[in-house]
């Protein structure tokens, strides 16, 4: 990029680096980071499926059935397993980043970040098995 | 113990070559020096040409930031003794335009700097005469972390976004904004979201979070800038719901 | 070359030049200041210093009790209508500070705290934990950036004062980026340019701290004043010099010998009591600590380390909380750098050279004898801190005196005319000279670093905590020697692109300067008086030397002495009692 130009007296002549593409391979928390921007694409995935699911509901008992069925398809299962291991990862690193961002003051003091993060969790866990207890109850 | 360790020593020359090059030189290897000692060492003794910046050897004044083996450090604040055996690979900090060795230009840094406005936003001072502004420890340490930014840069050769965007103002220059809105005697957040809020401020950045953990001074940058997020879209909700009561 | 002006420009970007310029754009809107700086203002050693500055503010202190204190500090040396200006101007420079956002660590219910200082029988240290220097200096940056009117020249590096019909009239510096040479003229010049700490081998100071100012200063016919009085903190962790702060002492932590016995009681400072006492044991001041500690290493009663002889500091006492709140920067630094956790063992220390007292001649209003150039800061000699300065008012001292000569250049430089174009030849001179004797001289042979090495020392041998005049005597005609040698000097580096060969070779001939001066004063003055101990004069002799040495540059030869009386307003000259 720099080899182009040539020194002239008394002018600078920086040397600026381009940033390879494969930057996010140089450090394992780059690629963390990475994959945690791409987990988005499975979460938009599971939405789509869902809106999907709700759209099939209201044409009925058996657009709804045949909605099932395509569900139970191995490349929809092996795409579900996938995406539940994305949202999980995006979960996860989401809550704990949570705490940098949030800061709560108790009497003046800064509530510990483990606390932030915990609370989080106790809620996506009440929250799941409140969901679970509802689908299993029947 | 060894008794010498090699060094590798990224070097440019502008008015001789056209990219760096590599130097490798063996120095004296003594538990109780900070990799910066060594370069010293060289300097003094091996060879007068090479360019890098230091002041307090203490890890204060911030010039010292370099690269030592892939990662962005304070020279003066790590030792040999943690590279052992060898050899240690010292280049400028990533990111930045290279002036010379180890010399990057950090001049883009201190224009961003000035445009967030870190200095205290008043909309009139009171008279000296009236006192100091009343403070408590604890509002202290609201913004206290945040003010311990010694402009090391490490923070900059850490984040990819800066290496990608280098419009992105930066995570140092958010925090020292971030330090100024949490200050009791401060009035300015909102001129400074304003500015932040646009191209280059708080949403090019997409928590990477490396910021944070190359740190020196735990100062925590990444939170600050998430931190400014959330003031950022509670001012945007509250701006959409309540058109009269935003500011 | 490049020239360009302005109308009064501050050299050096530390807590005293920074003020300065913020006074000048303060006091005429229409003025075009620039502060240049060898390097970005913000690495200033100013950021370096940990405990505090002193100002009163507390109900139970006075502003005659600081002055006595500064003044029986230094050994009746100071000036005594600089010191009253000082005190009186102190809280609200501070003051002001905090307004600009300075982080002061509070009471509880919100008002600035203040600590208790080496040598002060009142607290009235403010302070940032242990990070004070830190805090002001990025204060006063940051404010900096809000004006407009302030330019900047960040990272040039001044090497000769434009002087033209006895006023000086701008400098000339390398750009060092791109080793360009530029001609800057101005109406005034303030010298802000920091110590000179770098002289001597062991010293808290940075590696900037190469008394430049005082160099430019004396090289443009100004004088150098109270050069020999050279100040060691008694405690510096051994080998890097690295500060331990006297906030340390002041929270109560204990001096130890190699026994574990609190020695200061054997040297007339007092007896060991529980709590801290004021102006008393381990809170007496640092000329006295330092010299009672190398009698300790005569009696045989210091350890012994690979970096000579140490004493331990103990703060053990105080526990976890209290230094974590007070002292975090004290346990990071150990941490570091010794490998050692003060909550839980004791910090090995000795004296450090840290600061200069004397410095640029000024009047109270920063004026040098020479027309259109100022001096703030520790470059200047005011003079406030006499033969000993006391903890905590020298950063006061670069708010009060960096204001003050901020005003008094902005004034002056309202009044002149257009600065002589008749300066660009001299600038070019200048530009001849770098590249003659350095940039492209081939035929030297002599390197940096042994004469650096050899000019440390000679400086620690000869101009130490004790002196005699033979010794000084010596020092004087190696320093000769050494200039001669300079003349010889071969780079390594022909480049223009940040050359950092080319500056440390020019810092070095600064130091050769200084060295010079301290050396030539410290021979002149026989006596003994706070950090000048000559152990052929022991005693303080005020019939002859209640006075202030001024060291003129003279052609070629060691400079030449004269001496000023001691202004003395309401303090008449008495003993220094300290543990009563
Ligand atoms: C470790 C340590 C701790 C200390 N603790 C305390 C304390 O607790 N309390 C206290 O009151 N004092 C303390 N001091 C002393 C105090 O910090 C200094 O005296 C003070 O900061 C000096 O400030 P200054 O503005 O004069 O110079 P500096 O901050 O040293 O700044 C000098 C400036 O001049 C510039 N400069 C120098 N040469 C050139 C050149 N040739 N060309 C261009 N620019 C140049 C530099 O770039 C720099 O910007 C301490 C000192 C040290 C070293
Ligand atoms: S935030 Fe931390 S890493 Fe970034 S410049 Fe400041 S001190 Fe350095
Ligand atoms: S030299 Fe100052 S931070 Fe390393």
């Amino acid at each position: 990029m720099s080899s182009d130009v040539h020194y002239t007296l008394h002018h600078p002549k920086w040397y600026r680096r381009r940033v390879s593409v494969w930057w996010w391979l140089q450090k394992r928390s780059y690629a963390q980071f990475v994959l945690r921007e791409l987990t988005s694409v499975f979460v938009a995935f599971f939405a789509v499926v869902s809106l999907w699911q709700l759209h099939a509901l209201g044409e009925g008992p058996e657009a709804y059935a045949h909605f099932m069925a395509r569900l139970k398809s191995p490349l929809f299962l092996a795409l579900h397993g996938v995406t539940f291991l994305f949202v999980l990862f995006h979960s996860i690193t989401w809550f704990n980043l949570a705490p940098t961002a949030i800061v709560v003051r108790l009497r003046g003091k800064r509530v510990p970040d483990f606390v932030i993060a915990g609370m989080n969790y106790l809620v996506w866990l009440v929250a799941s098995a409140a969901v679970a207890w509802l689908l299993l109850r029947g | 113990m060894a008794e010498t360790i090699t060094l590798s020593v990224a070097r440019y020359r502008p008015e001789e070559e056209a990219e760096p090059t590599v130097q490798t030189y063996e120095v004296p290897y003594r538990k109780d020096w900070v990799v910066l000692d060594a370069l010293n060492y060289i300097k003094d003794q091996l060879d007068g040409s090479l360019s890098f910046r230091w002041s307090c050897r203490m890890g204060v004044c911030g010039s010292c930031g370099m690269t030592v083996n892939g990662e962005p450090k304070l020279t003066c604040a790590v030792f040999l003794s943690d590279y052992l055996p060898g050899p240690i690979r010292v280049e400028p900090l990533q990111y930045f335009p290279i002036v010379r060795d180890l010399v990057v230009d950090i001049s883009d840094f201190l224009e961003k700097l000035q445009k967030v406005k870190p200095w205290i936003i008043l909309k009139e001072e009171k008279p000296l005469s009236e006192g100091e502004y009343r403070q408590t420890p604890d509002q202290l340490d609201t913004y206290k972390q945040f003010s311990m930014c010694i402009n090391c840069m490490l923070c900059y050769a850490a984040c990819p976004i800066y290496g990608l965007e280098p419009g992105f103002v930066g995570p140092a220059a958010i925090a020292l904004a971030q330090r100024y809105n949490l200050d009791s005697r401060d009035m300015g957040a909102q001129e400074r979201l304003d500015i932040l809020s646009q191209k280059g401020g708080i949403w090019d950045c997409t928590f990477v979070g490396e910021c944070t953990k190359v740190c020196p001074e735990n100062v925590d940058p990444a939170g600050a800038i998430q931190q400014y997020k959330l003031a950022g879209a509670a001012h945007w909700f509250k701006s959409l719901l309540l058109p009269w009561g935003a500011k | 070359m490049d020239v360009s002006s302005c109308d009064v420009l501050v050299v050096g970007g530390g807590a005293a030049g920074l003020r300065a310029a913020i006074a000048i754009a303060e006091a005429n809107l229409n003025l075009r200041v620039a502060v240049i700086s060898k390097v970005y203002p913000m690495r200033s050693h100013t950021v370096s210093a940990e405990g505090g500055a002193a100002a009163v503010i507390k109900p139970n202190d006075s502003l005659d009790e600081h002055a006595y204190d500064t003044i029986s500090g230094g050994d009746w040396l100071c000036d005594q209508d600089a010191v009253e200006a000082f005190v009186n101007e102190a809280p609200v420079e501070m003051l002001r500070l905090e307004h600009w956002g300075c982080p002061w660590s509070r009471q509880p219910d919100g008002r600035v705290a203040v600590r208790s200082f080496g040598g002060m029988k009142v607290e009235r240290t403010w302070f940032a934990a242990d990070k004070t220097g830190f805090h002001m200096l990025h204060s006063l940056f940051q404010t900096t950036l809000k004006y407009e009117a302030i330019q900047r020249y960040d990272e040039c590096f001044v090497t000769k004062l434009l002087v033209e019909k006895g006023r000086c009239q701008g400098v000339v510096a390398i750009e060092v980026a791109t080793g360009k040479i530029l001609a800057i003229t101005a109406k005034a010049v303030i010298l802000a340019t920091g110590g000179c700490g770098k002289v001597f081998p062991f010293t808290t100071n940075g590696a900037i701290k190469t008394g430049d100012g005082m160099a430019l200063a004396y090289r443009a016919g100004a004088p150098l004043k109270d050069m020999e009085f050279v100040q060691y903190h008694p405690t510096g962790l051994p080998l890097t010099g690295i500060l331990i702060t006297e906030a340390t002492r002041s929270e109560g932590g204990w001096l130890l010998n190699k026994d574990g016995y609190r020695y200061l009681q054997d040297y007339d400072l007092g007896k060991p009591q529980p709590k801290p006492v004021l102006r008393s044991m381990e809170l007496g001041p640092r000329d006295r600590l330092s010299q009672a500690f190398v009698k300790e290493q005569a009696k045989g009663r210091t350890l012994e380390g690979p970096y000579g002889h140490y004493v331990h500091l103990d703060i053990r006492h105080l526990g976890e909380k209290l230094i974590d709140k007070k002292l975090p920067f004290v346990r990071a630094l150990c941490r570091k750098y010794v490998n050692l956790d003060p909550v839980k063992e004791m910090i090995p220390v000795r004296p450090v050279v840290h600061y200069m007292m004397g410095g640029i001649h000024t009047d109270i209003y920063g004026a040098t004898p020479l027309p259109g150039l100022y001096a703030a800061g520790e470059a200047a000699c005011v003079s406030i801190n006499g033969a000993n300065r006391l903890g905590s008012n020298s950063l006061t001292e670069c708010l009060v005196f960096g204001a003050r000569a901020g005003q008094a250049a902005a004034a002056f430089a309202a009044e002149q005319k257009e600065t002589n174009p008749a300066i660009s030849a001299q600038a070019r001179d200048e530009q001849r000279r770098l590249e003659e004797s350095f940039l492209r001289k081939t035929d030297g042979k002599e390197r940096i670093a042994p004469l650096r090495e050899e000019m440390h020392k000679n400086m620690e041998a000869c101009a130490g905590i004790y002196r005699t005049g033979a010794e000084l005597k010596r020092a004087a005609q190696v320093l000769r020697g050494l200039q001669d040698r300079f003349h010889d000097l071969q780079l390594d580096d022909r480049s223009y692109t940040f050359n950092t060969e080319l500056t440390a070779a020019l810092e070095l001939s600064f130091m050769l300067d200084v060295a010079e001066g301290i050396v030539a004063s410290a021979f002149a003055r026989q006596e003994s008086r706070g950090s000048h101990q000559r152990t052929d004069h022991p005693q303080r002799d005020d019939d002859k030397f209640l006075a202030h040495s001024l060291a003129y540059r003279s052609p070629e030869g060691p400079p030449r002495i004269e001496h000023l009386p001691v202004t003395i307003t309401r303090w008449p000259p008495g003993q220094r009692v300290y543990g009563k």
